[in-house]
């Protein structure tokens, strides 16, 4: 149970590798927090953050999720409630930017990005949901992006997968909010990351830490939104209403 | 049956309960026996700071209830009355009739059932101890349905456990109470202003015992020469002889009458250090050098926090935190430093109270102690809090002291094990009337006081 300031004392991280995961999980270390499952494709490769986490005098435990196997959402995500009660803080961090250039030739890999963001999202997303109603309080954070937001030909699958997965989350924030559940839903740019390494950056990108520290915010205050930087949000009003021809002749 | 967001009167950490309010014990029971994995706990008026009162995905039953039965026994000063009735609704029955509750805290807005979860004090703590001592015998719900009749002399372990025990050993359902006799409805007051911490302390330490009611203001924003400044009140019941002719005329009449409320919005840190700075000063400098002696009425005395209804919306939409502990007698230098670190924060509490603790109640989980305690509060979204806190705790913890658990709403469960060295005692006796778990409330489950 969070206590008045709105610390956790119990955080699931699905995405345990993630960056982004990390350094939101990471801003919630308050002397309230006792318990943090990190949950991932690799556990062993959290080891690192497990141990940082752990030579601050957490428990923490690591669980194999992939979020490509839908079917083990519901089980995976039962058993850690049932293991260590209340979770106050649940951050869905992970997914995959994948490689525009090979869909011609391996239709199936666009399909996995979107099953990886979207439909992985999806089934645990609503996992996730059924516990934190029946605990009647709670904060899920929701790794999103700018790209789902008017999504680029340039970066179609992982633009449309994050459109999905923030349209799934919105009506998730809206459904949770009458059950005492806060859902932030965060929207980076461009953000410099393993995942993004050997990209060029877009305009507008951002840090680790600026996100990090933007989505602390915005869980604090109970925002919905956030987008980070904040600028992106007027860019994107722009961009949303940009006329198709104007559009389409942008080099994005 | 329906489902609502609950806090407690600080307005943070809510969660969403399923809330049903049943009347009379048959359908307590009821209610009770239908509560699901997450279980049940009674909620009064809402006055406990945190989250005692609420169980997120759980059954919460709302017992506040005025038209509860009051049976006051004049011959042998007791009254027994329904759990669910407030100090409100039993002073106004009783207070004419010449009798008044054996202790009051800062608000009559607490059920009797409220008052004996809590073990709540008062201003008399150091003459008359906590609540629980009044209380000759009680009538639980227990969790499997049964009803007893517990008090110092039959079952004393769970009488005990029930008193200061949040709720956690089942729902009292009635309490007989000894009353204190009052021939007036009146307090006869003596206000003098403190110049500083230690002489607050000092005439705390040798006047106390003169007075039933003693408690100190305290300017929490003064620093330096002045820190710890405060104005100091002291009272007895008044006698007829103390009222004037008017007054005597009916020497029990008693109104209680709230006439103001804050608004239900209020601009955002309406109270900072400026505000609360000059309130303070002005508060402090209105009050008289020397002791002044004045005869006030129970409400303006007693219940200052119900001088205006709704006062928690003041802090605006972020809510408050009370921090309240208590530190032996002989930590005066802890005292001060807690003291020290608050002005030196410029924290602004304009609700800032000190009290001299008398011997404490035998409740494993009852909060008065020999000592200081120091009650405040503050906006719960001001930045750094949490830290500030945790610095305070550790130097309450390290010099034997321990949290109200009514005002608690940052405590490590760690803070509660260490403050409250019977802890184990209490889990025993909940172990026994409650193996299951029944009773659960979201302050129970952040203190791991439950399994």
């Amino acid at each position: 149970m969070e206590n008045a300031f709105g610390d956790p004392q119990t955080i699931l991280l699905l995405g345990a590798t993630s960056e982004l995961g990390q350094a939101i999980v990471a801003r919630f270390v308050t002397p309230s927090l006792t318990t943090v499952v990190l949950a991932g494709r690799r556990p062993e490769d959290a080891a690192p953050f497990a141990a940082t986490l752990r030579a601050g005098g957490l428990g923490v435990e690591t669980v194999a999720f992939d979020a490509v196997d839908h079917a083990h959402h519901g089980a995976l995500v039962d058993d850690v409630w049932a293991r260590h009660g209340d979770i106050d803080l649940v951050v869905m961090a992970f997914g995959v930017l994948g490689d525009p250039s090979t869909y011609d030739r391996d239709p199936v890999a666009a399909a996995e990005v979107v099953d990886v963001n979207m439909t992985g999202g999806v089934s645990a997303g609503v996992a996730l949901a059924r516990h934190l109603r029946e605990q009647g309080h709670g904060r899920l954070v929701v790794l999103s992006s700018v790209a789902g937001e008017r999504v680029r030909k340039g970066n179609a699958v992982y633009g449309a997968a994050k459109a999905g997965l923030d349209a799934f989350a919105q009506a998730l924030a809206d459904a949770l909010a009458p059950a005492g559940v806060a859902v932030t839903i965060v929207r980076p740019g461009f953000v410099a990351t393993k995942m993004t390494a050997g990209l060029r950056p877009a305009p507008f990108a951002t840090t680790v830490d600026a996100v990090a520290d933007a989505t602390l915010v915005a869980v604090r205050k109970g925002r919905r939104i956030v987008w980070v930087p904040a600028v992106l949000r007027p860019v994107f009003v722009v961009l949303r209403h940009l006329p198709t021809p104007i559009w389409r002749r942008l080099a994005l | 049956m329906t489902t609502r967001l609950l806090t407690g009167w600080g307005r943070t950490a809510p969660s969403l309960a399923t809330v049903v309010a049943p009347r009379g014990e048959a359908e307590v029971r009821e209610a009770v026996a239908a509560a699901g994995r997450r279980g049940a706990i009674a909620r009064g008026l809402g006055r406990s700071y945190g989250a005692a009162a609420q169980n997120g995905g759980g059954l919460v039953l709302e017992l506040a209830d005025d038209d509860g039965a009051v049976e006051l026994d004049p011959a042998t000063g007791t009254v027994t009355v329904a759990a669910g009735v407030s100090l409100d609704a039993l002073l106004r029955r009783i207070v004419p009739a010449g009798w008044f509750v054996p202790v009051t805290p800062g608000t009559r807005a607490v059920t009797v059932g409220g008052a004996v979860a809590a073990d709540i004090h008062g201003k008399n703590h150091h003459v008359d101890g906590a609540f629980a001592t009044h209380v000759s015998s009680m009538t639980l719900l227990l969790a499997d349905g049964t009803v007893v009749e517990t008090g110092p002399a039959r079952d004393p372990d769970l009488f005990w456990a029930t008193c200061g025990g949040m709720g956690l050993t089942g729902i009292v359902l009635a309490v007989t109470l000894r009353l204190l006799p009052v021939a007036t409805s009146r307090v006869a007051v003596t206000t003098e202003r403190t110049t500083d911490l230690e002489d607050l302390c000092a005439r705390m330490t040798d006047g106390d015992a003169g007075y039933r009611y003693s408690v100190a203001w305290v300017d929490l924003l003064a620093r330096g020469r002045h820190l710890g400044r405060g104005v100091l009140t002291r009272g007895d019941h008044a006698v007829p002889d103390d009222l004037g002719r008017r007054e005597a005329a009916e020497p029990l009449a008693y109104d209680p009458t709230v006439r103001l409320a804050a608004p239900a919005v209020v601009p955002r840190h309406l109270l900072n250090p400026a505000t609360v700075g000059a309130f303070n000063t002005a508060w402090y400098e209105r009050a008289p050098r020397g002791p002044r002696r004045t005869i006030e009425t129970i409400p303006a005395f007693f219940h200052p926090l119900d001088a205006i209804g709704h006062w928690n919306r003041l802090y605006g939409r972020g809510g408050l935190v009370q921090y309240q502990f208590v530190v032996p007698l002989g930590a005066e230098a802890v005292l001060r430093g807690v003291v020290e670190r608050l002005a030196g924060d410029r924290c602004p509490s304009f609700l800032a109270v000190l009290k001299r603790f008398g011997a404490g109640d035998r409740g494993p989980l009852s909060f008065p102690m020999p000592g200081w305690t120091l009650a405040l509060d503050v906006a719960a979204d001001r930045a750094g809090l949490a830290g500030l806190f945790g610095e305070l705790d550790r130097l309450v913890l390290d010099a034997g002291g321990r949290h109200y658990l009514a005002k608690d709403a940052h405590l490590h469960p760690s803070a509660v094990a260490a403050g409250y060295p019977r802890l184990d005692e209490w889990r025993e006796v909940r172990r026994r009337v409650d193996p299951q778990g029944r009773w659960c409330s979201d302050l129970a489950r952040r203190l791991r006081l439950v399994p």
